[in-house]
């Protein structure tokens, strides 16, 4: 397999049955998040489940289509954004935005224009911070991965340390008003969201081939006639901008764009962005809907999808350090 | 690297006692409920006095012992290992003595406090070598990814605790054990900590051992000594000690970590020699962190796990891209 990519004998490629294959249950978890277990009134539990879902897809799409892009940018397959911090620098700066325009204001704002408010900084600041690290440590890999561990740590603790100068009675009250959770997803913020995602989705997609050079190395990209610096800093940006929708919509969520991006390689056998992309968005909606319909109408657990998460992931994590994947 | 200037002998000492002292002098008066050391020496005021031998002096001794113990588990650990980024909340090992509370609070809710450090305990142990046999399964074992490992087996653990916590309505109680906070330091409800400070405290008389076994298996079985049994003693104590500061204050992440590593800077890998600083060092800067969480935003406070949080963090992150900025 030169180019990694089998053709079976209906003459299709293995990548081009897996995506149609995933994009088929892609559909039929949709339906099943949208009708299992309803009653009463359709008119209401469609339209109520649609928002949920159009919410959950978006968040989907955006945590693996930034895993992906990073993954490639750092060239490994056990960084996600998650991992790194980025989800937890969103919450840190949406603290610090109520720190320094107090919550009044801020909850009078209109909801879109305080996420853009974010969203701009979050970029600004991740551009700095990462270019920074990337460009000073890229070379160690464990370096990288642990200090963005400990950076989360400290994002998540400075928030909370803000938050309790901020009002310590309401303490509780003002984490729930504030910032989202997985089942209870910001849903003023779905139109400006779809827009961001859409845009930024096409961007990669534009960027496919450039992505597969790019996943060579810097410095054969460098030689096949890759801006290398500029197509970083582009895909930073990206990235933060994926990374602020999907903490904007259901904060943090650390190890599932690690799972579903390695998910994807898995399946394809192909290292095409063309492939990849796409597949790691579908396997994110096929987890998240399938995922909380079944948790939800045949549990009756809710809000247990991000531990079950964080538990397969943080498994899946060791694995693939134990394995030394991450070369 | 500049040389540091080696603090040892008796002056030194001497100095850090002074430090600790007056930190808890300032540990004692800080707080909502009006005191005046100064009347209290000439006597009188029966209300400050209470104030003071219920809860400023539990509060004050409860810190200095959680931060002096956490460094020397921290310390032990870090020499068995083998590893100076290794530690109880970055292997695992303080996430499983709160899964050990969650359980314990779901199945015998009743039993009393040093049992359920007990419980705790064991878990800790068990997720400590569990903990040991993963990274000696890593293949090209770099000095980082242990820390890593531990950090992600430490999620997994607590992913299972909060699931159980989740489905049985503990949450708030997970999250008192998960977040290291003072606050509700009482008499009759910190003693637990002088067993984890004595067990510490024993690390000394075996000190020469764990400097042995820090240079390796072989070394050590050559000298006559079993290392096993000397990992197994040592884990213990780590295990005993974690447990009660989590079964009475929380976790404060990466405390003994940093604790560990600034005094090594200092004084040495010769644990015989660095314990005592290593107690006065985490008994002074986790009073100092405190403090800083009752004084930020006054009269609330600001729990000491969140204050460590940002400046353990912060630290960590120097020493390891420090390093890295010196190796490489």
């Amino acid at each position: 397999m030169a180019d990694g990519i089998t053709v079976s004998r209906t003459g299709l490629s293995r990548p081009a049955v897996v995506l149609a294959l995933l994009a088929c249950t892609a559909v039929l978890s949709a339906a099943l998040f949208m009708t299992i277990g309803a009653r009463g009134d359709w008119g209401f539990v469609l339209a109520f489940r649609a928002t949920k879902l159009a919410g959950m897809a978006l968040v989907a799409i955006a945590i693996a289509v930034s895993t992906v892009l990073f993954q490639t940018l750092t060239q490994n397959r056990i960084l996600s954004p998650a991992i790194m911090g980025f989800d937890s620098l969103y919450v840190a700066i949406q603290t610090a935005l109520v720190f320094l325009l107090g919550s009044r204001q801020l909850t009078s704002f209109d909801p879109r224009l305080r996420f853009l408010f974010e969203a701009v900084t979050m970029v600004l600041v991740a551009l700095l911070l990462f270019r920074w690290l990337l460009a000073r440590h890229s070379g160690n890999i464990h370096v990288l991965v642990l200090s963005g561990v400990v950076f989360g740590v400290m994002f998540r603790s400075l928030a909370s340390m803000l938050q309790r100068v901020l009002d310590p009675n309401e303490f509780s009250v003002l984490q729930d008003l504030l910032f989202a959770h997985f089942n209870s997803i910001e849903t003023e913020l779905l139109g400006a969201s779809a827009i961001v995602v859409a845009v930024v989705s096409v961007a990669a997609w534009r960027m496919v081939h450039a992505l597969d050079v790019l996943a060579l190395g810097r410095d054969t990209a460098i030689g096949l006639g890759i801006e290398h610096k500029r197509m970083a800093n582009t895909l930073l940006l990206m990235i933060a901008v994926l990374v602020s929708v999907s903490a904007a919509l259901v904060g943090p969520v650390t190890f599932f764009g690690l799972l579903v991006a390695n998910l994807a390689y898995g399946l394809l056998g192909s290292q095409k962005h063309a492939h990849t992309l796409p597949a790691a968005a579908l396997i994110a909606v096929i987890a998240l809907t399938a995922g909380q319909a079944v948790l939800e109408h045949v549990f009756g657990m809710d809000t247990a999808l991000s531990i079950i998460i964080e538990f397969v992931g943080g498994i899946v994590f060791i694995l693939l350090l134990l394995r030394g994947a991450y070369r | 690297m500049p040389a540091v200037p080696r603090l040892s002998g008796y002056a030194g000492i001497a100095l850090g006692i002074a430090l600790l002292a007056a930190l808890a002098i300032a540990s004692l008066t800080v707080g909502v409920g009006r005191m005046n050391l100064l009347s209290l020496v000439s006597g009188g005021d029966a209300d400050a006095v209470r104030l003071l031998v219920v809860s400023r002096i539990p509060r004050t001794l409860a810190v200095m012992l959680s931060g002096a113990a956490m460094g020397i588990a921290a310390v032990i650990m870090q020499m068995l290992f083998r590893n100076r980024f290794v530690e109880p909340t970055t292997s695992g090992t303080v996430e499983a003595a709160s899964l050990g509370l969650v359980g314990v609070a779901v199945l015998a809710p009743g039993l009393p406090v040093a049992a359920k450090m007990l419980v705790a305990a064991s878990f800790s142990l068990l997720a400590t070598f569990l903990f040991l046999r993963l990274i000696d399964r890593i293949p090209a074992r770099g000095v980082l990814i242990v820390p890593l490992v531990g950090l992600m087996l430490g999620g997994v653990i607590e992913a299972s605790a909060t699931f159980i916590a989740y489905r049985y309505d503990l949450l708030q109680s997970l999250a008192t054990w998960t977040n290291g906070d003072f606050s509700g330091v009482l008499r009759g409800r910190y003693e637990l900590l002088w067993v984890g400070f004595g067990l510490a405290a024993l690390a000394y008389f075996t000190a020469d051992r764990f400097t042995v076994a820090g240079l390796g298996e072989a070394f050590t079985t050559n000298l006559g000594l079993d290392y096993r049994r000397i990992v197994a003693i040592g884990l213990t104590i780590v295990s005993m000690v974690t447990a009660a500061s989590v079964v009475t204050v929380g976790t404060v992440p990466f405390f003994g970590l940093i604790v560990a590593n600034l005094v090594a800077m200092a004084a040495g890998d010769n644990l015989r020699r660095s314990l005592p600083w290593i107690a006065l060092a985490g008994a002074a800067f986790l009073l100092a962190c405190d403090l800083a969480g009752r004084l930020i935003r006054y009269p609330y406070e600001i729990p000491v796990g969140t204050v460590v949080g940002v400046l353990g963090s912060a630290i960590f992150l120097v020493i390891i891209l420090r390093r890295e900025a010196r190796l490489g």
